[in-house]
């Protein structure tokens, strides 16, 4: 590792009412890497995610205990203004989410809502981010069509642009392949391989085949707990913990 | 920049808060105004002669401002009125939800709806020159402007209210539990009384309330057809008064800040605190007897 | 749709035959409804439509209202319900906002709900008194266009605030969480996601209320209308003619009852074309928002 940690997270706890859904989370995330955060159903990979862009504190009951650093500062100090922490941090979710706009305002959505008016700037923008996504090939010819006329894995790249329009440094991907069909997965694959170049992302997914194509380091929760981390060739190829092995194996979850 | 847009954000939440408060402010103002014109009536007739009297002849000379009949009148139409209404509107609730098929459901649906929206006036007017002739001629009657008519024709203007508001109960019931009862061999019918009515009485309850609500404080129709007398009814087919009517028809003719004026004000009192118990029942049930899988009221 | 079941264990046949027999008497209620609908339509259409004709629409009333058309009244009624719509739609609006999109579970919210719920069930003519009471006489607007405005658009605020909180509800939460996760404030995601995807659905509900506002009668007894004035009202404080309470005074309180009466029935008959009308463009247009939806 040449660079230090993009983000560290140290002690995390969260709790919905009196329900507590993560255990003392620990760990760090590196620059321009892909890391994956896999485990079976509600083992609290994809609310662990939600904490990193603060999207929990949409839920009234929840509590989170513990600090989560991004660039050194923790994002859940008082003084941090949510909205620009999450232009920051940007993210995909499960099912593709476009909203019933047109696909170039879709696009544009992050940067409006950010305060840019500049029209050159927005439609520049707009063409370089669906390049980025892989997406402009499809839908140069029909940016005014409303978004909801892609197909799911276009819609799903659209969301992916979307996302990235407003230059986020970390991109949060919520199993965002597990609504779409084995082609498009390829696609959004490939994306992030490519996307890694410019910014850290992290993907949640069940899909362990997945997580070994995309990721180069690879979590493991059960349970709400981090049960072990590591590069993603040394956790699929030698676990340290019976568990993991258990489960990369198939014999659980 | 930031710490501006989250002073702006405060005061968005604010602003709209404000704006949640008007039904509340409304609510409030109509109580206050309601109490301040209609109390003085009470420094000449005392709370239990004005709610127990029998005598409402508010222009004659003294005047008696006696609501009993009037009180007596609302009730017995609402009563009637229900009479047909829960039946008819439940029965039309639970063919919607379970027994019609796609098609004719989404054509009856519609109709019940539109059936909501005629305006009171028109169902009045109906009531008047249709359905009173008719009740005069079949019945003998001296008058077909009296309590059953009134009573028939707020019925239809409560139904919509009721059937709705079941349906969307009955609705809501889980499939799972409909499913236990078929496979217990249970026919359609059985689990319909069995299962999902059951299931859904809170809900059904409420809008039987709010449909009976509706009636009590409907003004039109009980002013055009219930036939205006301000007696205490001996028989279905007398007329009658009810408090509404009463309001609409003598506040055009009542001295301003007179006695009578006060009186009729006094009489929006009752009439609130009427509707307001109805509203609060259902409420109440509504949140008490949550049933399973979301209610909607 | 309908599901047979698997295991029968006694009398399969008279159980069946009561099933029947009861499903039928469920249906006649049905048909009780939509027969109550009809008998009522057809007798205004049948008896009113001989009084239409292009003077009884463009014409006020003539020699005591035996005669001539009734366009002051049909003004007024546009007037109210549209002046209604115009005070209630922004406040129904913003209180949905609040109450679907920044309201949190608290006490307070649940006395806002249910302020709502009486409000929805205050009886029409308990509005009339409050129109008559504060805007009449404590305002000093007297009798007027401006009072029977305000005085429906107190009564038709919760049919707004009802229908744009469920147009609220089925903006899918997954648009809301998309918009914050791009580093929208909660005002932006409103203002650019929830809100456009909402309006069909609010716009409804708006055009229900138009309708609800337009058929009343008792909240502008007292307040707005009176039984005949010679002009259209040109200012916010004249006193209007409207259809609902035209019909009331025709029937009931002229001179000339029975000989007007099918002026009456041509009343009635476009107050219900009118309102009718609106509803069905309601219907119609919410059930093809459903399908798009699907």
């Amino acid at each position: 590792m040449d660079a230090g940690p993009k983000m560290t997270i140290k002690n995390l706890n969260f709790y919905y009412g009196n329900f507590q859904a993560l255990y003392d989370i620990s760990l760090d995330i590196f620059p321009n890497q892909v890391t994956a955060f896999i485990g079976p159903s509600g083992c609290g990979k994809s609310t662990f995610l939600r904490c990193m862009n603060r999207m929990n504190d949409l839920i009234s009951v929840s509590r989170v205990e513990g600090e989560i650093l991004l660039d050194e500062k923790n994002i859940y100090d008082p003084a941090v203004d949510v909205v620009t922490l999450r232009s920051r941090i940007g993210m995909v979710f499960q099912k593709p989410n476009p909203f019933p706009k047109s696909i170039f305002e879709n696009v544009a959505y992050g940067l409006r809502v950010n305060g840019i008016k500049d029209k050159t700037f927005i439609i520049n923008r707009v063409e370089e981010t669906l390049k980025q996504a892989a997406l402009w090939d499809e839908v140069e010819d029909r940016l005014n069509d409303s978004a909801l006329s892609l197909s799911g894995g276009q819609q799903q790249r659209l969301c992916i642009a979307r996302a990235l329009a407003v230059r986020p440094e970390v991109l949060l991907m919520d199993e965002p392949a597990s609504a779409l069909d084995p082609i498009a997965t390829q696609k959004i694959e490939e994306l992030i391989q490519q996307l890694k170049q410019s910014l850290t992302i992290i993907i949640v997914t069940h899909n362990m085949q997945q997580a070994a194509r995309v990721s180069d380091i690879t979590a493991f929760f059960y349970l709400g707990k981090l049960i072990e981390i590591d590069e993603t060739d040394m956790l699929f190829t030698r676990p340290q913990l019976r568990q993991t092995e258990d489960y990369i194996t198939g014999r659980f979850g | 920049m930031a710490i501006r847009r989250q002073l702006k954000e405060q005061w968005m939440r604010v602003f709209f808060f404000c704006f949640a408060l008007a039904s509340i402010l409304i609510l409030s103002m109509i109580v206050v105004f309601l109490f301040m014109e209609g109390l003085p009536i009470f420094s000449k007739v005392s709370v239990k002669d004005f709610l127990l009297g029998i005598y409402w002849y508010p222009t004659s000379d003294p005047p008696d401002f006696g609501i009993l009949p009037l009180i007596i009148a609302s009730l017995s139409v609402t009563f009637f009125s229900a009479l047909l209404s829960i039946p008819l509107g439940v029965m039309t609730a639970v063919y919607l939800a379970e027994i019609a098929g796609r098609r004719l459901r989404e054509v009856i649906k519609p109709i019940v709806e539109l059936l909501a929206a005629l305006p009171s006036v028109v169902i009045g007017f109906f009531g008047m020159v249709v359905v009173s002739p008719f009740l005069q001629d079949f019945f003998g009657l001296s008058t077909g402007l009296n309590l059953f008519n009134a009573a028939l024709m707020l019925a239809f203007m409560s139904i919509p209210t009721i059937c709705s508001l079941s349906e969307d109960a009955i609705y809501s019931v889980p499939v799972e539990l409909k499913e236990a009862s078929l496979a217990l061999g249970a026919t359609h019918l059985e689990t319909i009384f069995r299962v999902i009515l059951p299931a859904s009485i809170s809900g059904i309850a409420t809008a039987v309330i709010l449909g009976m609500s509706r009636a009590i404080g409907e003004t039109m129709v009980v002013l055009m057809v219930a036939g205006g007398a301000a007696m205490i009814p001996t028989s279905i087919f007398d007329p009658v008064r009810p408090l509404p009517a009463s309001i609409a028809a003598e506040m055009a003719e009542a001295p301003f800040r007179g006695d009578h004026y006060y009186a009729l004000f006094a009489t929006g009192i009752v009439l609130f605190f009427f509707t307001f118990l109805f509203n609060i029942l259902a409420d109440y049930i509504s949140h008490k007897y949550r049933q399973v899988g979301a209610a909607t009221l | 749709m309908k599901k047979k079941p698997k295991v029968r264990l006694i009398f399969p046949g008279r159980r069946k035959f009561f099933q029947n027999f009861i499903f039928v008497l469920f249906r006649l209620a049905a048909v009780i409804n939509g027969l109550a609908l009809l008998i009522i339509v057809y007798f205004m259409i049948a008896n009113g439509w001989q009084a239409i004709n292009w003077e009884f629409l463009t014409q006020p009333p003539k020699e005591a209202m035996t005669r001539g058309g009734i366009l002051p009244c049909i003004i007024g009624t546009l007037y109210l319900s549209l002046g209604a719509m115009l005070i209630a739609f922004p406040i129904g609006v913003a209180s949905a906002v609040y109450l679907n999109e920044y309201a949190q579970p608290s006490r307070i919210l649940r006395i806002i709900r249910l302020g709502i719920n009486n409000l929805a069930g205050v009886p029409s003519v308990v509005f009339g008194l409050f129109g008559l009471a504060f805007f009449v006489v404590w305002l000093k607007f007297g009798i007027s266009l401006l009072a029977g405005a305000l005085t429906l658009a107190a009564m038709t605020l919760p049919v707004i605030i009802g229908a744009t909180e469920e147009a609220l509800k089925a903006v899918p939460n997954t648009y809301r969480e998309a918009s914050l996760g791009l580093g929208a404030t909660k005002w932006q995601t409103i203002l650019r996601v929830v809100l456009p995807t909402a309006l069909p659905g609010i716009l409804t509900g708006a055009i229900l209320s138009i309708s609800r506002a337009a058929g009343e009668t008792a909240p502008i007894m007292f307040t707005a209308a009176v039984f005949y004035t010679p002009q259209l009202p040109t200012s916010l404080f004249d006193e209007i003619m409207a259809l609902p309470y035209h019909i009331y005074v025709l029937s009931t309180a002229g001179t000339e009852i029975e000989t007007t009466r099918h002026l009456q029935y041509g009343t009635s008959l476009v107050l219900i074309a009118l309102v009718l009308g609106l509803n069905l463009i309601a219907i119609i247009y919410r059930a093809r928002l459903q399908r798009r939806m699907q």
